[in-house]
């Protein structure tokens, strides 16, 4: 066992782990920072592929933005000590087993298939290569998605801040019927 | 590199992030920790693209390109339900699923 493999099932171990804490946890703040060793975690997965870009996006998006903005809401609804009551265990139940029984399919497909792989030369994947096809027009250019992405990004801004803003005086009576 | 650790391995840990994000989904009643499952299903979603590229493909760089896609659509789709979800406490001051169900006929 080489140290790559070590390295694999540490990660994988932390990422499993983690991820079943972060949908058990009964209190909230914490299910946000094992949300977050999960997506470090994942960060180191993409070093050990090689990804060194998409690994920072991941490290300054992911764990630096989402984990940020969602702890951000929690501070702004939840008490911190409140403590989730657990869900009811015929919901339990049937939930584990439908999202067992879909990991038991794709994980039997996924070993009984022949991946096949080319046998070129692997690409260095370098900054200077990511901007060239990402503003790039030729075969292997992503100047559509960017464009569309980019339109997205403000589209998604804009609606936010639309949202969220104060509106007018909040109608109490939602409240007093319940 | 990679010496050692086929496909396989990171397409079923992709595998069994995915579910954990589902069953999240289907048992939590708080709104954010349903958007926390979201994100969990959406990263490995991205685990398996980056793994289909390096070990199938590795001249070529479309998996990377998909991911980078991914992520940004995952962080606007999180600043917008987060707006959401803010709005809806101000409003009704919980974001307990089924106590918002104003619009239900």
């Amino acid at each position: 066992m080489n140290i790559n493999q070590i390295m694999f099932f540490l990660f994988a171990v932390i990422i499993v782990v983690f991820s079943v804490m972060t949908v058990t946890s009964r209190r909230i703040l914490r299910a946000a920072v094992y949300l977050l060793f999960v997506l470090v975690s994942t960060s180191g997965l993409y070093f050990m592929l090689n990804y060194q870009f998409l690994a920072a996006i991941q490290l300054t998006l992911y764990a630096g933005g989402i984990v940020v903005l969602i702890i951000f809401s929690i501070l702004l609804t939840s008490h911190i000590n409140q403590q989730f009551e657990p869900a009811g265990l015929k919901k339990v139940i049937f939930s584990a087993l439908a999202s067992a029984a879909g990991a038991i399919v794709a994980i039997t497909t996924i070993l009984s298939f022949q991946f096949q792989a080319t046998e070129k030369a692997a690409t260095e994947v370098n900054m200077h290569s990511i901007g060239m096809s990402l503003l790039s027009l030729n075969s292997d250019g992503y100047v559509l998605p960017f464009e569309v992405i980019s339109i997205l990004l403000i589209a998604a801004m804009i609606a936010a801040i639309v949202i969220a803003k104060k509106g007018g005086p909040v109608k109490q009576s939602n409240n007093s019927n319940q | 590199m990679n010496a050692g650790i086929p496909l396989q391995f990171f397409l079923i840990l992709a595998t069994i992030m995915f579910f954990v994000g589902v069953y999240g989904f289907l048992t939590r009643r708080n709104l954010i920790t349903i958007l926390m499952s979201v994100e969990l299903i959406l990263n490995s979603v991205n685990i398996n693209f980056m793994a289909f590229n390096r070990f199938l493909f590795p001249h070529k760089m479309e998996g990377m390109f998909f991911s980078i896609f991914i992520i940004a659509v995952a962080a606007s789709e999180a600043a917008v339900a987060i707006a959401i979800i803010i709005n809806i406490y101000r409003r009704f001051t919980t974001i307990n699923v089924e106590d918002v169900n104003e619009m239900k006929y």
